[in-house]
């Protein structure tokens, strides 16, 4: 699936009689006939979010401990990660395929690079937000500077962590439908395939929609998950 | 559970000439401080803001390196001392107590235990141990700081400080947050669970009562990290070494003498204890021994009942006609300032003392009270020593 002609396809229409779907329109029946056909860009889609986020996630935690360890970085850090989140994304799909190809690669350069500036911005504020005497605490009862940071500040910086994460994957799913410009799958491919059926556009549409609101839902469930002191009223 | 003195431990601490200078700072923020506090014993540092009191405490901790000088714990340099590792055999009290809001009340109090690598039923008989003895609910061990009031959450930032039953201690203001009425019990809480402890302890305030009150020795620092003076509680109010001490101290130096001192320390005066129909030959010969000039009327148990007047022994027996009642009376246990208070407010120069069983112990008058002051303050007890019965 390479180079692919925008616009110029047409979904196969069994059934092609149906005046609703000759014209285009909005079809229920259609949409229950085919929903099959949408599961494996779904699949891609779900692929095309976690895989960034997750890389992204780990990319801005390294960064994000170099720059607690020695502050001056966190300017560059963000400057740099703030070029890459201002460049238009299909700009980026197009820019990078000289270097990456097409395919999924470059679909996943670039949406990583998206993920960085808003991944690492939450984790510094999270453990800036740590209270001095909080630290100070747990450094005077004898915990190393690496015993600090991974029990004490890490974990109280979660609720900003997963607040980041959370911002990072509804944008990711977004941008993954414009993956198709990379040469990626997804339901952004399925979308260009007939961006004329409505029937089509909807459903595509939606199933990104819908994903985005799942996984927002499944990060802030694993938020109260790990997080039980947020919770514990007086 | 066991009485944590059994194994409790204590370590003697000394500055010498411990000194912590600031790169561009002219000034050092702490200036040769040396000093010794015994093991067990409750050195307070107090001064003015500025005075480097939480400096030289952070020194020992080594939560601030020494520039010069040196701190020996039971006769170790700190210097010598992995600071992480130093730190597990210190506890550690700040103002703002700083537990970690993501862990149970259990695994705060855990903490140095696990750095230590406690297996886990110690630590579990320790954490139950130490919540008892700071006096919460054992159900308080699975909540979370953010569900504790302050002063309960004071408690466990005491209780994890002392989980590994550390040689010393560093409490820096660690009443400083809580309101009035609070600090006074959680101040007396404290010293009842020293006297038993007998930690050494560094406690860092800027509040010259609660020095007084908490110190077995006061080390008042002057701007520039000076010792000033350095010196048990009585003594440094009955003789300041400087102008300066003396300003810290306040003006009512005596009256706060006498919030150190219970009515039983001092050398009461005897009193005459007559009952009714006692030969009037044998109450005149008790009142010639006695250091007041009246009788007092006392029961068949030795209650005081009041001052006899001169016309009850005037017969052949006592009779029991009274001058006046026996108003105040005031108990053994009473700090002398309460006692010196109720003496003041009964319009009285003498008041009759109690023990425990309400018989007739002394007489206390103005004038012992005033020469209790003017005496040397020869093996005055402290804050601790009162509360320990």
């Amino acid at each position: 699936m390479i180079g692919l002609p925008i616009g110029q396809l047409q979904i196969e229409k069994p059934g092609g009689s149906d005046q609703c779907v000759a014209s285009n329109g909005f079809c229920p029946e259609w949409i229950v006939d085919n929903i099959d056909r949408y599961w494996t860009p779904l699949l891609e889609h779900v692929y095309l979010t976690i895989a960034p986020v997750v890389i992204g996630f780990a990319i801005s935690m390294v960064l994000a401990i170099l720059a607690h360890r020695r502050r001056w970085l966190t300017g560059p850090i963000i400057a740099t990660t703030g070029i890459f989140f201002a460049i238009p994304s299909v700009a980026a799909f197009f820019l990078l395929q000289p270097i990456t190809g097409l395919g999924y690669t470059t679909a996943m350069v670039a949406l990583v690079s998206y993920t960085l500036l808003i991944i690492f911005r939450n984790i510094t504020t999270g453990l800036r937000n740590v209270p001095a005497e909080t630290r100070d605490a747990a450094l005077g009862q004898g915990l190393t500077e690496r015993q600090v940071l991974f029990r004490v500040e890490l974990p109280m910086a979660i609720p900003e962590i997963m607040a980041g994460l959370r911002i990072a994957t509804s944008t990711t799913v977004g941008l993954a439908a414009l993956a198709v410009f990379a040469g990626a799958g997804g339901l952004g491919r399925e979308i260009l395939i007939d961006e004329r059926f409505k029937s089509n556009v909807v459903v595509a549409g939606g199933l990104a929609v819908l994903l985005a609101a799942a996984f927002d839902l499944l990060i802030l469930a694993a938020q109260r998950a790990i997080t039980p002191w947020q919770r514990a009223g007086r | 559970m066991g009485d944590p003195s059994d194994r409790s431990t204590a370590e003697p601490l000394e500055f010498r000439e411990a000194t912590k200078r600031y790169p561009g700072s002219a000034k050092p923020a702490v200036d040769a401080l040396s000093l010794k506090v015994p093991a067990g014993e409750i050195c307070v540092l107090v001064g003015p803001s500025g005075c480097g009191k939480t400096t030289a405490m952070r020194m020992v901790n080594r939560m601030i390196d020494i520039t010069d000088g040196d701190i020996l714990l039971g006769g170790r340099s700190v210097r010598d001392r992995k600071p992480a590792e130093l730190r597990r055999e210190i506890g550690y009290v700040i103002q703002h107590i700083g537990l970690f809001p993501h862990r149970t009340i259990g695994e705060n109090i855990a903490t140095v235990p696990g750095l230590l690598g406690w297996d886990k039923k110690r630590t579990n008989a320790r954490v139950e141990e130490l919540i008892e003895l700071i006096g919460l609910p054992p159900e308080t061990r699975s909540r979370y700081p953010g569900q504790l009031s302050g002063g309960q959450r004071q408690r466990v930032g005491v209780a994890r400080a002392l989980a590994s039953d550390p040689p010393v201690m560093l409490m820096d203001e660690p009443f400083g947050a809580i309101d009035p009425i609070n600090r006074e019990r959680l101040q007396n809480e404290f010293l009842r669970l020293q006297a038993e402890l007998r930690k050494t302890i560094v406690f860092v305030t800027h509040d010259i009562d609660e020095a007084i009150k908490m110190g077995d020795r006061i080390a008042i620092l002057q701007e520039g990290g000076k010792l000033a003076q350095y010196a048990p509680p009585a003594e440094l109010l009955m003789y300041p070494a400087s102008r300066f001490v003396e300003d810290f101290v306040g003006s009512d130096r005596a009256l706060k003498r006498l919030a150190l001192q219970r009515v039983r320390d001092i050398d009461l005066w005897k009193a005459a204890a007559i009952r009714v129909g006692t030969p009037v030959a044998d109450a005149r010969a008790a009142l010639d021994e006695a250091d007041v000039p009246y009788p007092m009327l006392v029961d068949e148990r030795g209650r005081p009942k009041g001052w006899l007047s001169d016309r009850a022994l005037t017969g052949e027996r006592v009779t029991d006609e009274l001058r006046s009642p026996a108003q105040p009376i005031v108990e053994l246990d009473d700090v002398l300032r309460d006692a010196l208070a109720d003496l003041l407010s009964s319009e009285t120069r003498y008041g009759a003392v109690v023990g425990h069983d309400g018989a007739l112990a002394g007489v206390l008058s103005l004038e012992v009270i005033q020469h209790f002051l003017h005496a040397a303050p020869a093996a005055s007890p402290t804050g601790a020593d009162l509360l320990r019965e």
